[in-house]
């Protein structure tokens, strides 16, 4: 279970996030909606413990265990994901290279041995073929020269294959045309279980007809200003955000 | 920020303290005296039962170095050397006679096998498929003590022993092509190396010949300050091939110790060459203390029409590296390729790069040099192209990326460009980039923890130069760009 109690973060002296609460239990699929610029892939980085963020105030605790004591590896270790709105180039490192290293990498840091090769092999292409990713395009250096769509799903590929407890996707449906949406959210849903969260972050309510959530929040100006069912998503989508962005958060 | 801080500070502390091959095999050596003089120069002729030639051929050289000195244009700097100061003859006192594999002495093959170089003839074929084997002509300080797998190579034609022995066995070959792309005054260490040189390695390979195996040779300095003067001699004869890899360590030591090797290449018409090494010498501690100081001067002649030569090097270790594989590129339609990586880290100082000469028609050369910087090191590319007036259609592309780790080290990239003739092309491009942030914190939110993280970038970044390497040394190079570059991973 994830709890975010009070969290405020800031990042070159400006306060971005100011105030967030927030509780996960397992097999939860939280929406987090929101206008650009109200904090939402802040929230994500300072979950996964990017170092450029300042936590002035709060806690975030996962199973127990005091997030913010960890690194990101370590976080990664204790089951969390990003799957990032903004895919980061490594040039010369094949696709299915990366993904061995970060696999072993993990199994490493829980006491388990590194995955035999053909073994890894068999299970890439499985999960590759699910989401459209192409030998070919595992054996490119990872998400350089990916359209956006072919950097999500990788980013879902790593996902699935990682299997992690706590997945956290900024705007995985940016960038991605319809056929793609449908395919990438059927990967997510493949991994949605009774032990796994997901907190989907979206500014747009098409991903949760794909990706029901069991709750939907606003973020604003740093702040969750409102939490309501799935049908809140649809209220969003007509409405708009200016309630809220003119709210000056209560 | 504070995860690439702590990376730098893990990069700054691998220090070299972790060098692991920094043991000292304690066997008794024969040392000449310090210093250098005429009679030194006898002496080691002597030892070698050189005919009067050879030992003609050295003294001349040694009367010239007299008039010549220090170059000081590389961008390294060190204490002045005292050459009187320094052994240039070791040898490990059991290692005299003949050199069968049987007669070696245990602490030697002892020493390679902590080196992982497999020496004893029953490993190698217990262990490796024939078309992988690799013979392997060790040098250890400065006798070369055994050479496996001459008869094989003997069938095919293919000499490869010591060059002292090529000396006394081969005289005619030595004469004809010794000197001959590295004159005996190109240069103040090439001219002390003709002088003193104590071994190295020797290849011949016969016209038509493809050398049914990689050929290698692992230096390795141990005795205490002596200098390291190898001299290697590959002929590629007509259509010919060959792949010869120079592998290298030394022991931890305080002092600096001196190496001035001259390897020579020569490629024969539709020859073709294929040269790699992988360096990882004691760089001196944390402090910049000790350390090989490096001063090499390899050059491959394309003597005839189509041959091909091929420098690759990973370069990691020696306090100071001053080192240009070169090709002169006589022969038309003949090729020159240079792969480098060179990883500078503590208080190593690097200056590198090649020199593709081109005289023929149609000659091509590509350079691809890949250098990471990290801690307090210098890392200078030092490159020159030229094409003479004969030289049609010449082409070059040159390709040189740096990599900076941290912000106290340097990236340098010097390119000289000279063409006499309008009708060559020569193309050059370079980048120097940073491990970014954003690329740290993507590795490191997808488990790799810091050292795996830098690690697996650099080997990204040097992707197209390990590619051009033979697969046992490319799997080496990985392994040595991790230790090189990893804190407390063992
Ligand atoms: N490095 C930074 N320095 C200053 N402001 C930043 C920095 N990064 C993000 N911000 C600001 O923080 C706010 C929230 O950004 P972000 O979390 O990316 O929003 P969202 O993902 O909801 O669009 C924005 O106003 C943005 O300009
Ligand atoms: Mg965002």
């Amino acid at each position: 279970m994830l709890e975010i109690k009070n969290l405020h973060a800031k990042v070159d002296g400006n306060e971005i996030l100011r105030g967030v609460n927030l509780t996960v239990k397992p097999g939860e699929i939280h929406a987090i909606m929101g206008p650009n610029g109200s904090g939402k892939s802040t929230l994500s980085y300072v979950l996964s413990g990017k170092e450029d963020y300042e936590i002035t105030e709060g806690s975030i605790t996962y199973n127990g265990e005091d997030m913010l004591e960890l690194g990101p590896d370590e976080r990664a270790a204790a089951g969390m994901f990003l799957a990032f709105q903004y895919p980061i180039e490594i040039p010369g490192v094949a696709t299915m290279t990366f993904l061995k290293t970060a696999l072993n990498a993990q199994r490493k840091a829980r006491g388990l041995e590194e995955m035999p090769t053909p073994e890894f092999m068999k299970l890439v292409r499985e999960k590759a073929a699910d989401l459209n990713v192409t030998p070919e395009m595992l054996r490119r250096p990872l998400n350089v020269g990916f359209s956006g769509g072919e950097k999500k799903r990788a980013e879902i590929l790593q996902m699935s294959l990682l299997e992690p407890t706590l997945c956290i996707l900024d705007e995985t449906d940016s960038g991605l045309d319809i056929d793609a949406l449908r395919i990438v959210s059927e990967g997510v849903n493949k991994l949605r279980s009774p032990e796994r969260s997901m907190i989907v972050i979206t500014h747009y309510q098409r991903l949760l007809d794909h990706i029901v959530p069991d709750v939907v929040h606003v973020l604003s100006k740093g702040r969750i200003v409102k939490t309501g069912g799935k049908e809140l998503a649809l209220e969003l989508e007509k409405n708009g955000y200016a309630d809220f962005v003119d709210e000056k958060a209560a | 920020m504070v995860a690439v801080q702590e990376t730098i500070d893990q990069v700054k502390a691998i220090d070299v303290d972790q060098y692991k091959y920094g043991f000292v095999t304690d066997i008794e050596s024969e040392l000449a005296p310090k210093g250098l003089n005429e009679d030194i120069i006898r002496f080691i002729s002597a030892k070698k039962s050189e005919p009067e030639w050879m030992l003609e051929w050295r003294l001349d050289a040694f009367r010239r170095w007299k008039t010549m000195e220090e170059p000081s244009w590389a961008r390294v700097h060190y204490p002045k050397i005292d050459f009187e100061d320094l052994h240039y003859y070791a040898a490990p006192k059991t290692a005299e006679g003949p050199k069968n594999l049987d007669e070696v002495d245990p602490i030697l093959l002892d020493t390679y096998k902590k080196l992982g170089i497999p020496l004893s003839e029953q490993e190698i074929l217990a262990g490796i498929a024939p078309e992988h084997r690799i013979a392997v002509d060790a040098v250890f300080d400065s006798v070369s003590v055994a050479t496996t797998f001459k008869e094989e190579l003997a069938k095919a034609g293919v000499i490869f022993c010591p060059i002292s022995e090529a000396i006394r066995d081969y005289p005619d070959l030595v004469k004809q092509y010794l000197g001959t792309v590295v004159p005996v005054t190109d240069n103040f260490y090439a001219t002390l190396n003709s002088a003193v040189f104590s071994d190295g390695s020797f290849v011949y390979i016969p016209k038509g010949v493809r050398c049914p195996m990689e050929l290698s040779t692992y230096f390795r300095i141990n005795e205490q300050n002596t200098g390291q003067f190898e001299r290697t001699l590959i002929i590629a004869d007509e259509g010919s091939y060959v792949s010869y890899l120079e592998g290298c360590t030394a022991p931890q030591r305080d002092e600096n110790q001196l190496h001035a090797a001259v390897v020579e290449l020569v490629a024969l018409e539709g020859a073709e060459i294929k040269y790699s090494t992988v360096q990882n010498w004691f760089p001196g501690d944390a402090e910049g203390k000790g350390g090989i100081y490096n001063f090499v001067t390899k050059r491959g002649d394309c003597r005839g029409d189509n041959s091909k030569i091929a420098w690759t090097q990973v370069e990691t270790g020696s306090a100071i590296t001053w080192k240009y594989p070169s090709c002169i590129l006589r022969g038309d339609n003949s090729v020159g390729e240079f792969y480098s990586i060179a990883i500078s880290n503590g208080y190593q100082q690097v200056d590198s790069g090649t020199k593709m000469i081109h005289l023929g028609k149609n000659t091509s050369s590509r350079i691809i040099s890949k250098g990471i910087s990290a801690g307090r090191s210098q890392n200078t590319y030092r490159g020159q192209v030229s094409a003479h007036r004969k030289a049609k259609n010449a082409r070059n592309f040159t390709q040189c990326d740096s990599l900076l780790i941290g912000d106290q080290c340097g990236a340098h990239t010097v390119p000289y460009i000279e063409s006499k003739n309008a009708t060559a092309v020569f193309e050059h491009e370079a980048t120097t980039s940073k491990i970014s942030d954003d690329q740290m914190f993507y590795c490191l939110a997808r488990g790799l923890n810091e050292e795996e993280a830098v690690a697996l970038i650099v080997n990204g970044f040097v992707r197209d130069v390990i590619q051009q390497l033979p697969m046992e040394f490319a799997v080496e190079a990985q392994k040595l760009i991790g230790i090189s570059l990893e804190g407390s991973v063992g």
